[in-house]
């Protein structure tokens, strides 16, 4: 599996998406770059934090509930190496529960975000990690 | 020959150095130990004869030709306690030996807390009671001789000038002298005097031989029973006439069968003498039949004596002055010696018995009392001063039967003299039965008992007796005392009309008994008492020594001094050598234990009672400040304590198996509910994951109205799937959970598995051509009936082959089904050529929601419930789905069901 620059080789990435359902990551990769973002996606636990070295994205939307390595421990891993450790975590999941909250919330994740989500709520969230208003970039 | 009285008293005396002669070699025998046939149960039972006495050797034949058949209780009594009452005999021995018991007074006094007020008033009652049953032997002695005396012109010899009195008293002192070097030569640690039993023992020889010689005797000369009977029947004498059967002799057979247990010199014989508990066993025969041997003639002589002998000869004679009517003076002095043998066993063996009493229960304790704690007598003072208690209490015994000869020496027969004594025991029975068996009978309602029976019994008993001799008593016998007709000595409480001794008997024991049962009931027992009374009660399953009766501690030289003022300097030496060379200490070093002065007070108990020895060792033995009432009742409390911690202990086991139990359930529980809670957080996960694309999906096509036809048209095919999926997956979800619940109305029929292949395979085959691959059919079984229902068997095969299509990404993809049927089950298996399952995810693809790697890269994802509900369909029609490892890289699927005909086709 490849990550995938959509913004062009030598653009930096905005933000890189770590999610297995290919119709959540369509439909994220959409939005995201209708809001002006560059996009990069992973759709499997392993090659993330690979990924994260190698693009350099400004910030990393993670589902938890990804195959052969969970969204929990890539955040762990991403948190523990010294290169990574500062990047901006949007964690998403589909089980909603408290618990998994407050693991994401110890782990580090600085925003954590419900399935089913609105699309304003995503954007709102990536933007405020990313701490600039898109739609210059996406009047640009 | 002519008997005169000197020969006869003469002939008396050398028969009692005989018995002297052998009471010396039994006991010199004893002592060597190499007398073993005194200890047979044939002695024993011999002594038990001294039952028998004078009364009986002359007065069953006076009673016999006055009263009948009467005199047949005397023996009737005594058999029915052997016979049948036999255990109780055997409890009274039990307990005897185990505690030591001297005589009758020391088995209540111990039974009832070691009371000395009971032990003294059981020795006085029995001394007084008594007194009658000694004057009947004297005056049975005296009769004798006089008839013997006055049966020729010179008979008298030098007793000429002595009237009865004076014979009577010089038997008396005779008697009193005899019994005095007889039984009180040593103070016998268990108060046994094995020679006097041998004495005793012969004497029974003697006096059954003198009677059936007689009796032999009278038969033979009357010409045969029959003929004596007729004899007597022709002169009108009817044996069946007077009285017989009535309430007398009920009266009569409770007394006789009291006496044998009560009187004190029975007690001595077969109690305290008794060295071989099995010994009763032949007594309890062996006593009834040399009874029944005693009585055998008593008729025919007593009729014989009726008919030939002149009017107004006493009958109570007639043994004796038939063969001297008769001229045969040989037989007459041998009847002589078997009447004066059975009052000498008697007067000898109950001398002895109430002396012991008298000196352990009255003068120990007078002496004790006046000694001070620490100076217990001066060297071997205590046993000298027994030794002459004894003696004295001798002399002052036969005085009194003396005196109560003296003063109702106008009444002539023998037999009523005899019950009067045998009433005044009797009153002994109900707190010896008590104490037997009745643990919560107290000591104060035993001794009230005892008074009451002995002041009805010297009221109406032994008192009127004396109305021949006494104006004043014949006065208060007709009109009561002041003239109180309900206080009549022979009908009191206005119970008149009754025979003078059933009413005695009646009113003595029922005020008795009553008092006794009631005054228990109203009073409390002492611990000592309670101790005791358990200790009876238990006597044959006790199997650790008695409860500790002494606390404390004393020093080794203290009992020493009081162990060899009691018993005797070598007693003692052994006694605390042994207990010396147990404790494995020099003597000098010796501590005294708790069970050893246990032990010494059981020892000092067999030479001077148990009341005694309690209060002898409690002056030496410095008692700590706690007392025994306090020793009972802190092991009442901790008895208590302890039955309280085991039932709570119990309650509390209970309580842990069921916290257990509890606790088991509450994990099972907690396993289902975290189960519970798995499987729904992974509902919500599927549920929110195309519920995730199609919000999102659904705000884009809303939000952006400029979107181009593909996009938009895209996007609702997404969202399309998406719904189609979400419904696919709560279909599943519930199909599942009625699967589990085994709800859903199932029917398994007989049906040819292989047209329900056929039918998926073809719905499949639509799905595999839009895939582009192709479903090969591989070799297949023509017929298959197996036992399913149609429309779940199509759904997992469908599963099957539909799941090999869509994950199979190979380059030419492929599935082969093929079946077969093999040893009775059929077989269906669906292989692919795709990727294939790793080993580690075998087992895993079948659990709820899993769904392997190479699932999630397909675009087409199911809920991952597939394979569980396929798998527990085929469970239900008995079947098995598993995932088998082939040659080949791709999955193969296997559904195994057993076949309804496994004959069918192979």
């Amino acid at each position: 599996m490849e990550a995938r620059g959509t913004g062009g080789g030598v653009l930096a990435l905005d933000v890189l998406i770590a999610e297995d359902e290919p119709s959540i990551l369509e439909a994220l990769d959409f939005v995201l770059k209708k809001a002006g973002w560059t996009i990069g996606s992973v759709m499997d636990g392993e090659v993330v934090v690979d990924t994260v070295r190698r693009l350099r994205p400004r910030m990393l939307v993670l589902d938890v509930m990804l195959p052969k390595r969970s969204g929990f421990e890539v955040l762990k891993q991403i948190r523990a190496d010294a290169s990574t450790a500062k990047l901006p975590v949007l964690v998403l999941t589909a089980k909603g529960q408290q618990q998994d909250r407050r693991v994401a919330e110890e782990l580090g994740a600085d925003i954590f975000v419900t399935k089913p989500y609105s699309n304003v709520e995503v954007v709102e969230a990536v933007r405020s990690l990313l701490g600039d208003p898109a739609d210059k970039r996406a009047g640009a | 020959m002519t008997l005169t009285a000197d020969l006869v008293i003469a002939t008396a005396v050398a028969y009692v150095g005989l018995l002297f002669v052998i009471a010396y070699l039994g006991d010199r025998q004893t002592r060597r130990g190499a007398a073993s046939f005194l200890r047979s149960p044939f002695v024993y039972t011999l002594s038990i004869s001294v039952y028998c006495t004078s009364w009986t050797f002359y007065g069953a034949v006076g009673t016999a030709a006055r009263s009948g058949l009467e005199f047949l209780t005397i023996y009737l009594g005594p058999t029915l306690v052997f016979v049948g009452w036999w255990f109780i005999l055997r409890r009274l021995v039990r307990i005897s030996h185990d505690q030591r018991i001297t005589s009758i007074a020391d088995l209540l006094s111990s039974r009832f807390g070691k009371s000395s007020r009971l032990a003294v008033l059981i020795t006085v009652l029995a001394v007084i009671a008594i007194a009658p049953y000694i004057a009947l032997q004297l005056k049975a002695i005296t009769s004798s001789i006089e008839a013997i005396a006055g049966s020729s012109e010179f008979g008298r010899g030098s007793l000429e000038g002595w009237d009865e009195v004076g014979l009577a008293f010089g038997v008396a002192a005779g008697m009193a002298l005899f019994t005095i070097l007889f039984g009180t030569r040593n103070v016998d640690a268990k108060e046994q005097h094995h020679g006097v039993v041998a004495a005793i023992a012969f004497e029974a020889v003697i006096k059954l031989t003198a009677l059936i010689a007689v009796g032999i005797f009278v038969v033979y000369i009357g010409g045969g029973m029959d003929t004596i009977f007729a004899d007597a029947a022709r002169v009108g004498i009817d044996v069946h006439a007077s009285n017989t059967f009535g309430d007398r002799w009920i009266a009569m057979l409770v007394l006789s069968a009291a006496a044998v247990i009560c009187l004190p010199r029975q007690f001595q014989v077969t109690v305290v003498e008794n060295s071989n508990e099995n010994h009763l066993r032949t007594a309890s025969w062996a006593f009834p039949a040399y009874m029944l041997a005693m009585s055998v003639f008593t008729l025919p002589i007593a009729l014989f004596g009726l008919t030939f002998m002149p009017v107004g000869s006493n009958p109570d004679m007639f043994v004796l002055t038939l063969p001297l009517a008769q001229g045969q003076d040989w037989l007459a002095l041998f009847a002589f010696i078997g009447g004066f043998s059975s009052a000498t066993s008697m007067i000898i063996l109950e001398s002895i018995a109430l002396s012991i009493m008298v000196s352990n229960h009255i003068v120990v304790p007078i002496m004790l009392r006046l000694t001070s704690g620490d100076g217990i007598g001066e060297g071997k003072g205590v046993r000298r001063l027994i030794l002459n208690a004894r003696r004295l209490s001798i002399v002052l015994i036969l005085f009194l039967g003396f005196g109560y000869f003296y003063f109702t020496r106008t009444s002539d027969a023998l037999a009523p003299i005899g019950l009067i004594s045998f009433t005044g025991v009797a009153q002994f029975l109900p707190a010896i039965l008590a104490s037997l068996f009745w643990r919560d009978a107290s000591a104060r309602a035993a001794i009230a008992a005892v008074a009451v029976g002995f002041v009805v019994w010297l009221w109406s008993s032994l008192m009127p007796s004396f109305a021949s001799s006494s104006s004043l008593v014949a006065d208060v016998l007709a009109n009561g005392p002041w003239g109180i007709a309900w206080l009549r000595p022979q009908a009191l409480f206005g119970l008149d009309g009754l025979d003078p001794l059933t009413h005695a008997v009646f009113w003595s024991l029922f005020l008795n008994a009553t008092v006794l049962i009631l005054g228990s009931l109203a009073s409390n027992q002492s611990a000592l008492e309670h101790v005791q009374a358990a200790l009876f009660l238990n006597v044959f399953r006790r199997t650790s020594t008695d409860a500790a009766s002494m606390t404390g501690s004393a020093t080794a030289d203290d009992l020493f001094l009081v162990a060899r003022r009691v018993l005797g300097h070598d007693r003692a030496v052994d006694l605390f050598s042994e207990e010396a060379r147990i404790a494995g200490t020099p003597w000098s070093a010796l501590e005294p234990s708790p069970a050893f002065i246990r032990k010494l007070e059981r020892e000092l108990a067999g030479s001077i009672g148990a009341a005694s020895a309690h209060v002898m060792l409690s002056k030496v033995v410095s008692g700590d400040s706690i007392s025994l009432e306090e020793v009972m009742q802190i092991t009442d409390e901790t008895q208590q304590a302890i039955e309280y911690s085991q039932e709570l202990e119990r309650t509390s086991t209970q309580l842990r198996a069921t916290a257990e139990k509890l606790e088991q359930a509450n994990r099972q529980l907690r396993r289902v509910d975290l189960q519970k809670d798995e499987f729904l957080s992974q509902v919500s996960h599927e549920v929110r994951t195309p519920m995730t694309a199609i919000r999102a999906f659904s705000e884009i096509l809303l939000d952006e109205p400029g979107l181009d036809s593909t996009s938009r048209d895209r996007f609702m095919t997404t969202i399309h799937r998406e719904s189609l999926r979400l419904t696919s997956l709560l279909d599943e979800i519930l199909d599942l959970s009625a699967l589990e619940r085994g709800e859903r109305a199932w029917e398994n029929r007989r049906l040819d598995a292989e047209d329900t292949l056929d039918q998926a395979i073809r719905v499949c085959d639509a799905l595999a051509r839009q895939s582009a691959m192709t479903i090969r059919l591989g070799p297949r079984a023509e017929r298959a009936i197996v036992r399913a229902d149609p429309d779940r068997l199509s759904q997992v095969l469908i599963n099957l082959i539909s799941n090999a299509i869509k994950y199979n990404r190979a380059a030419e993809p492929e599935v082969e089904v093929r079946s077969r049927c093999q040893d009775g089950t059929y077989i269906i298996e669906v292989e692919d050529n795709g990727t294939g399952i790793d080993a580690a995810e075998r087992e895993r693809i079948f659990e709820k929601f899993y769904r392997g790697d190479h699932i999630a890269t397909a675009g087409n994802a199911g809920a991952g419930l597939g394979l569980p509900i396929s798998r527990e369909i085929v469970a239900r029609m008995n079947g098995t789905l598993e995932l088998i490892a082939t040659a080949r890289a791709g999955a193969c699927f296997r559904v195994s069901l057993p076949m309804a005909e496994p004959g069918a086709r192979a």
